[in-house]
């Protein structure tokens, strides 16, 4: 099995890598976009700035490699700003155009409504809906986040995922053999591992 | 609700973690990465690593350690010591830790956490401010004065003014280290704690003090800290960091059990 892991220079994709290694499945960081078409599993991770990460996406012709993985409903895991890039537009950078490969918004926290800290940064409960993904993961294990926008999708999107930080939020979605989560599978100790390896093996 | 954090701290020289006493004599413990592990399974919620080696060939070593614990453990952790330019910051984030830790540097050059934030983010920033209690004035109306150099020079800086400050320059986050309390375990120094996870929006590791698990429970209850730092009180096998979270726990923290 191949497990292609993009690079667009956001954040440190190699962080998957390892974690993926420690679990026995090796895997490739690229920027090749015909490797990421082929590859049997495929991971978009991301930390950074939404605008400088679609440009840079569209400069290597990896929006449109993402186009077909999904559109071969080959299953990709999308994590963080991985996530929020696959809506139409995030808040970021004062309105940013994201991929548009679901329906739905990015929008910033607000810490005036609630006496709440962005970045919202640290481990926090995730309740889930049991979608293989979290086969074996208790309902509200925590998971780490890092994050000052989150996702509100369209729906027509199913949430698999939910967190509080001033408010319920969405923490992941499914739709079909895309699924992307908001907090670092990567990052959260055994129960990220767990997450990271039911979906090489699901 | 986000929980609260747990992180333990490690000093590395020469590639080996060691364990001083406010600033004054070394003792080597041993391998970093033994370290790290044990306390990523212990349930540690986030390690930071501070260089103290002097030398060249010791910094070298350290990006190494760093790339051996990214391998090794699953949960963030930061570095700090020495790290004067974006080029290192580059290179230890590439070599695997989630943040680096700026103190002396930040003081003496604070664009330097402007620059990080650009280039990496706000969440890879954490200002490390050492503060030292002092008779109150103009110049320092809260009584807590930044010092670096490992609390051996002062700046004439408010602790407080330089948290706001910092937190408008691009850092993501404060470890709090108070010179006063460093390294004797009988608690953190809770109202600077307070002064400042009131003065920023965002969040505060309190540092310097922990001996025991209700000290814990102070800094993040009455010192409105976001996190609390431990050093000694784990390395010598009093605690655990499993057995200091649950009586965090019992005591009605939220905290990843």
């Amino acid at each position: 099995m191949t497990i292609a892991i993009l690079d667009y220079q956001a954040g440190n994709p190699v962080s998957v890598q390892r974690a993926l290694a420690h679990l026995g499945h090796e895997s490739v960081v690229t920027d090749d976009p015909d490797q990421v078409i082929s590859a049997d599993r495929v991971v978009f991770p991301g930390v950074g700035a939404a605008e400088s990460c679609v440009a840079t996406l569209r400069q290597h012709g990896l929006d449109q490699a993402l186009r077909s993985v999904i559109a071969a409903d080959r299953p990709l895991l999308c994590i963080c700003v991985g996530m929020q890039l696959l809506f139409d537009w995030s808040e970021e950078d004062g309105g940013t155009a994201c991929l548009g490969l679901l329906p739905g918004w990015v929008l910033r926290f607000r810490p005036s409504a609630q006496a709440i800290k962005v970045p919202h940064m640290g481990w926090n409960a995730v309740e889930h809906r049991g979608d293989p993904l979290f086969a074996g993961v208790p309902d509200r294990a925590a998971f780490y986040f890092v994050h000052s926008y989150h996702c509100a999708p369209g729906d027509t999107v199913a949430g698999i995922a939910f967190a509080d930080h001033g408010g319920r939020f969405c923490a992941g979605v499914r739709r079909g053999a895309l699924a992307a989560v908001q907090f670092h599978p990567e990052k959260s100790g055994e129960h990220g591992l767990r997450l990271l390896d039911n979906f090489v093996r699901g | 609700m986000l929980m609260k954090r747990v992180i333990v701290c490690l000093d590395v020289r020469n590639g080996q973690v060691t364990k001083g006493v406010k600033f004054q004599g070394n003792v080597d413990l041993g391998d970093p990465v033994d370290y790290a592990r044990r306390y990523y399974q212990q349930g540690a919620d986030e390690l930071v690593f501070y260089d103290i080696t002097a030398s060249a060939e010791g910094r070298t070593l350290f990006v190494e350690v760093v790339r051996r614990v990214a391998a090794a453990i699953f949960i963030p952790f930061a570095v700090g010591g020495g790290i004067r330019s974006v080029d290192h910051m580059r290179a230890v984030l590439t070599a695997g830790a989630e943040k680096v830790s700026l103190n002396s540097p930040a003081v003496r050059e604070p664009d330097l956490l402007t620059a990080g934030a650009r280039a990496f983010g706000c969440q890879c920033v954490v200002l490390g401010l050492d503060a030292k209690r002092v008779p109150a004035s103009a110049a320092i109306p809260s009584g807590y004065e930044v010092v670096i150099e490992g609390g051996r020079t002062p700046t004439g800086k408010d602790a407080v003014a330089w948290a706001k400050e910092a937190e408008a320059r691009g850092a993501g986050e404060i470890c709090l280290n108070a010179i006063d309390t460093d390294g004797v375990r009988q608690g953190y120094e809770l109202t600077i704690t307070r002064m400042i996870a009131d003065a920023v929006r965002i969040p505060v590791i309190a540092s310097g003090g922990g001996g025991k698990p209700e000290h814990l429970t102070a800094a993040v209850t009455t010192g409105g800290a976001d996190a609390a730092l431990v050093a000694s009180m784990v390395h010598y096998g009093d605690y655990t960091v499993a057995a200091i979270k649950a009586e965090m726990a019992a005591a009605g923290v939220p905290v990843r059990l």
